[in-house]
């Protein structure tokens, strides 16, 4: 299988994105003026300050060329993950519910935090267990996840909360401790901690590798 | 241009510009005639101490520039060693304190963008920064204000750009009050053929300028800011403090990268302090040609400003760089991809002297050499105080418990944890932080995305100026010792150094002999370490009406160790390992943590050092951490031993029992009394680590090494015969945590 990783002018992490699913396929940057995907079986848009975040963190990206083609990509049920950056890319674009705003202390934070899995059922989480606690880096000042109360119920009725934060592990004040949310269709998925700087024991941690493990066994599945 | 019968005598602007009239006098027969203003501006700031280092040239030229990792040395905008696979780390630390006490988030920003630039300048591509931070008592409003804009300012910038924060100091003491000190440091990866230098080349070559438009932020911000004495009303130099942008920084980053990747650009250069005078100046300089530039060409922010502010502007995020006409289209290609805006503003020729046009109009002619190497250079006149000039620092503990003392240790602005500074700033973007903050004492990044190997580079700065102000020489010996002790504690050895000495006004006797016997003890420390300096930088002039700061040399070191997945860490590992100290360092309260909190006078001088030994410690260690054969190895610094063990244990999560009797040296049942230099007293060239009980048996027979204590239980007991205390680890933890409500 071939990941695809955005790289609009600002992100940071999209190198880190591409070592982590060269782990699990292939993987290569798709450039955010090209309205080619490349063939690519999945898409990830990944963390940093896309167009440097002037205006409102993920506003300016869903504007690009290379995002109108994710736009119908995630439409026609391509699978979808945005980490942080990508995560607000994601909910500017209104391919995901709800927005991010500022953390509850104002502050860039980054640490290391255990995220637990809630839902299962969707491309980048279906080898991991539903309750299984992963310990994840968050690093941002734009994280607090926030939906309207009705929308939220909506959602957690739906499945559509995918990662929740660990008790007392909730560092910006996000609703519902919601650290990710999928689509309703589960094939867009994005979170506020970082899984690829969880795949390596030597640098921290290695239980990110689920959420791309998940991917890359998704589609080889349906390729068989 | 100005007739020189009718040009008007500018002295006494020469001295508003910070010049004195000898000098005003030299530049005239330098020229043959009396400079018109831009002529003036563009030689105020070129004849600076911050761009011709007029005070401390001489000086520095006694550091060792010679190793056999250097592969490129002083002189260039960062040095340069060799890792070894066809790879080089570039490498500078550079001071940003003088914006940064007028407008602390934007000059703390600009500095860690000023320092990227002159990285990515040599070809390398940012991997980490660092940095090293001095702020006044934080009791004080000011200190604290200076904190949270500076701390933020560096997470602003660095975060943004995607390049880590890994590593830093800080310290709080009272002669910084009024002149906190910013430096910043940073890393820089790239293949020995993509080092590039800055020497413009090549007669009818296109000079391009790239990046931001010019702006009438930061005019004249190298003499007014950098080089004279702050007063307390600062905010009237607010404008001269530039303002950041990272994502335009980023942009160009990439671009320059892509060029110098595609072997584009002749040479290249970052625009600094002085803009373009000084980049254009000193690649003309370099490469013994001349240039002509046009300002009309030059890309503005507002559109009615004086050829003079378009050469002396210190816009951030501007690159200059040398482009055969053959190349240009393929230049302009790559930075229209990256959107990054890019004109020709002027060309290299064979005249030697910096020629500015306006259009048509030549608005200023001045030799190049002139500019560059004929500012005079002025020998400092040191004399030794006859007794300490700093205050006595403000008494804060007066209990001779020894349960209190290293609570309130571990809780002082000085050694409490760094965390609430490091956890704003990321410190794992690129993947290559393989120890965090905290878990060692140098930050430990690997190259296997590089390389495909398992080596690793590991980075300290250090630079206590405490240590230095009781002992100029000693107290400097003592940075540089305790930054090749935290390579040695991951398993590094050094391979170059990059630093930055932060001084008061060095036309005062007392300062001159501060700087002179600092960069002695640099340089001897140095040069029996075998590790040469790549580069640095020198802030003068920190200084104020309650007098100089502490002096101040920061220095960053950097090391290579062969496998990343074998890096030491500080904290302790395991139930049941042995505790034992190593290194025989004499360690003594004066000028300790300790007689700080205890309002103690500074002493006028600190116990010399066999750094031979020291050196030979620090080989023992390195080599015991890679081997693998100690689970746990931290320096003995600040706090003293008991400090040290403390933080082990916090590190680790898990206690310890140490046992008194060992120490004193082995005196029978000792009292407290005895005990307490041994517990907090601070000396260089000690190490506490914890291995198996074998391995430490193993240890001392290569090395004189004390056993303390065994590593266990949720609890750091310390007892001998009949007195002994205890800690629960709960109780260490809170009073480590004291820094966080600085930033409430």
């Amino acid at each position: 299988m071939k990941f695809g990783v955005i790289r609009f002018p600002g992100s940071c992490d999209e190198v880190d994105a591409l070592l982590a699913c060269e782990r699990h396929g292939e993987a290569e940057i798709l450039w955010h003026g090209d309205r080619d995907l490349k063939g690519v079986d999945a898409v990830v848009v990944p963390g940093g300050f896309s167009y440097g975040d002037y205006l409102r963190v993920g506003a300016i990206a869903q504007f690009s060329p290379v995002m109108e083609a994710v736009a119908e990509f995630a439409r026609d049920g391509g699978p979808v993950l945005g980490i942080c950056n990508g995560f607000q890319v994601l909910c500017e674009a209104g391919l995901l519910p709800g927005a991010l705003l500022p953390n509850t202390e104002l502050r860039f934070i980054c640490r290391q935090v255990d995220v637990e899995v809630v839902n299962a059922d969707t491309p980048f989480t279906d080898a991991c267990e539903v309750g299984q606690a992963l310990s994840i880096p968050v690093k941002h000042t734009t994280g607090r996840y926030y939906a309207p109360d009705d929308q939220l119920a909506i959602m957690e009725a739906g499945g559509q909360v995918v990662f929740r934060y660990a008790e007392d592990h909730n560092p910006n004040g996000s609703a519902n401790g919601i650290a990710g949310v999928c689509s309703p269709e589960r094939n867009v998925v994005g979170l506020m901690p970082h899984p690829e700087h969880a795949v390596d024991p030597l640098t921290g941690s290695a239980d990110g590798n689920c959420l791309f493990a998940s991917m890359a066994a998704s589609t080889d599945r349906a390729a068989a | 241009m100005s007739d020189s019968a009718t040009a008007p005598d500018l002295r006494n602007e020469a001295v508003a510009l910070g010049l004195t009239i000898p000098e005003y006098e030299l530049i005239c027969s330098k020229i043959g005639r009396p400079p018109n203003g831009l002529e003036l501006a563009v030689f105020s700031l070129m004849w600076s101490e911050h761009c011709a280092y007029k005070h401390s040239k001489k000086l520095l030229g006694q550091l060792p520039t010679e190793g056999p990792y250097l592969l490129m040395g002083p002189g260039e905008n960062a040095g340069a060693v060799d890792i070894g696979d066809g790879l080089a780390i570039a490498f500078k630390v550079e001071s940003h304190n003088h914006p940064s006490a007028v407008e602390p988030f934007q000059g703390a920003a600009t500095g860690v963008g000023g320092i990227m630039r002159d990285i990515f300048a040599v070809g390398a591509r940012p991997i980490a920064v660092l940095d090293s931070l001095r702020f006044g008592e934080l009791d004080s409003q000011r200190s604290r204000y200076l904190l949270d804009g500076a701390v933020s300012g560096i997470g602003h910038y660095g975060n943004s750009i995607g390049v880590g924060t890994v590593g830093g100091e800080v310290y709080f003491e009272g002669p910084y009050e009024q002149n906190c000190l910013v430096n910043a440091m940073c890393l820089g990866i790239a293949p020995h053929d993509r080092l590039t230098r800055s020497a413009a080349a090549g007669v009818g070559n296109h000079l391009v300028l790239m990046g931001a438009r010019t702006g009438r932020d930061g005019i004249g911000g190298a003499s007014v800011l950098a080089s004279a004495e702050l007063d307390t009303d600062d905010a009237d130099k607010r404008p001269t403090v530039q303002i950041g942008d990272p994502f335009e920084e980023k942009k160009v980053m990439e671009a320059c990268l892509e060029l110098l990747d595609r072997e584009l650009l002749a040479s290249l250069q970052d625009l600094g302090a002085a803009g373009l005078s000084s980049s254009s100046s000193e690649m003309a300089s370099k490469g013994e040609v001349g240039l002509d530039i046009d300002v009309s060409k030059v890309p503005l922010r507002e559109a009615d400003m004086e050829p003079f502010e378009v050469m002396v502007s210190e816009s951030q995020e501007r690159m200059l760089a040398v482009v055969e006409p053959a190349q240009l289209a393929a230049v302009q290609d790559v930075c229209e991809r990256w959107e990054v805006r890019c004109t020709v503003i002027g060309e290299v020729t064979d005249t030697r002297h910096l020629r500015v046009f306006d259009g048509d109009e030549l608005v200023g002619d001045m030799p190049v050499d002139a500019l560059v190497d004929d500012c005079p250079l002025y020998d400092l006149a040191p004399a030794e105080p006859e007794s300490q000039i700093y205050p006595a620092p403000k008494r804060t503990l007066s209990s001779d418990d020894p349960k209190e003392i290293l609570l309130a240790l571990l809780g002082s602005s000085n050694l409490s944890s760094r965390r609430p500074l490091f956890e704003q700033y990321d410190c794992m973007v690129q993947s290559r932080t393989v120890r965090r903050p905290e878990a060692t004492d140098a930050a430990v990044l690997q190259l296997a995305h590089d390389t495909g190997g398992t080596a690793a580079i590991a980075v300290s700065i250090d630079g206590n100026g405490r240590r230095v102000a009781c002992d100029p020489y000693w107290g400097t010996v003592e940075a540089v010792l305790e930054c090749a002790s935290n390579l040695a504690c991951v398993g590094a050895e050094p391979l170059g150094l990059t630093n930055c000495l932060n001084f008061g006004n060095p036309e005062k006797p007392h300062i001159a002999w501060q700087l002179s016997r600092s960069v002695e003890g640099m340089s001897d420390a140095l040069r029996q370490l075998g590790v040469p300096v790549v580069g640095g930088n020198v802030s003068l002039y920190n200084q104020s009406g309650d007098g100089p700061i502490y002096p101040t040399p920061v220095v960053g070191m950097v090391g290579k160790l062969p496998d990343a997945s074998r890096a030491g860490q500080l904290g302790f590992a395991e139930d049941g390992h042995t505790i034992a100290m190593v290194g025989t360092s004499r360690p003594s309260l004066a000028g300790s943590e300790l007689a700080k909190l205890r309002g103690e006078e500074l002493p006028t001088s600190l116990e010399p050092i066999d750094v031979a030994k020291v050196r030979a410690h620090q080989e023992v260690v390195r080599e015991a951490v890679r081997s693998g054969e100690v689970a746990s190895a931290h320096d003995i610094a600040e706090g003293g031993l008991l400090v040290a063990i403390a933080e082990a244990c916090l590190a680790g999560d898990i206690g310890a029992t140490i046992d008194f009797d060992t120490l004193a040296g082995g005196a029978p049942t000792p009292g407290y009394a005895e005990i307490e230099p041994y517990l907090f007293g601070e000396a260089v060239g000690g190490f506490v680590v914890s291995g198996t009980r074998e391995a430490i048996d193993r240890l001392a027979e290569r090395i004189p090494i004390d056993v303390l204590g065994t590593v266990g239980g949720h609890a750091l007991t310390v007892g001998g015969s009949g007195n002994g205390v205890s800690w629960e680890l709960a109780e260490l933890e809170r009073a480590c945590a004291a820094l966080a409500e600085a930033f409430v």
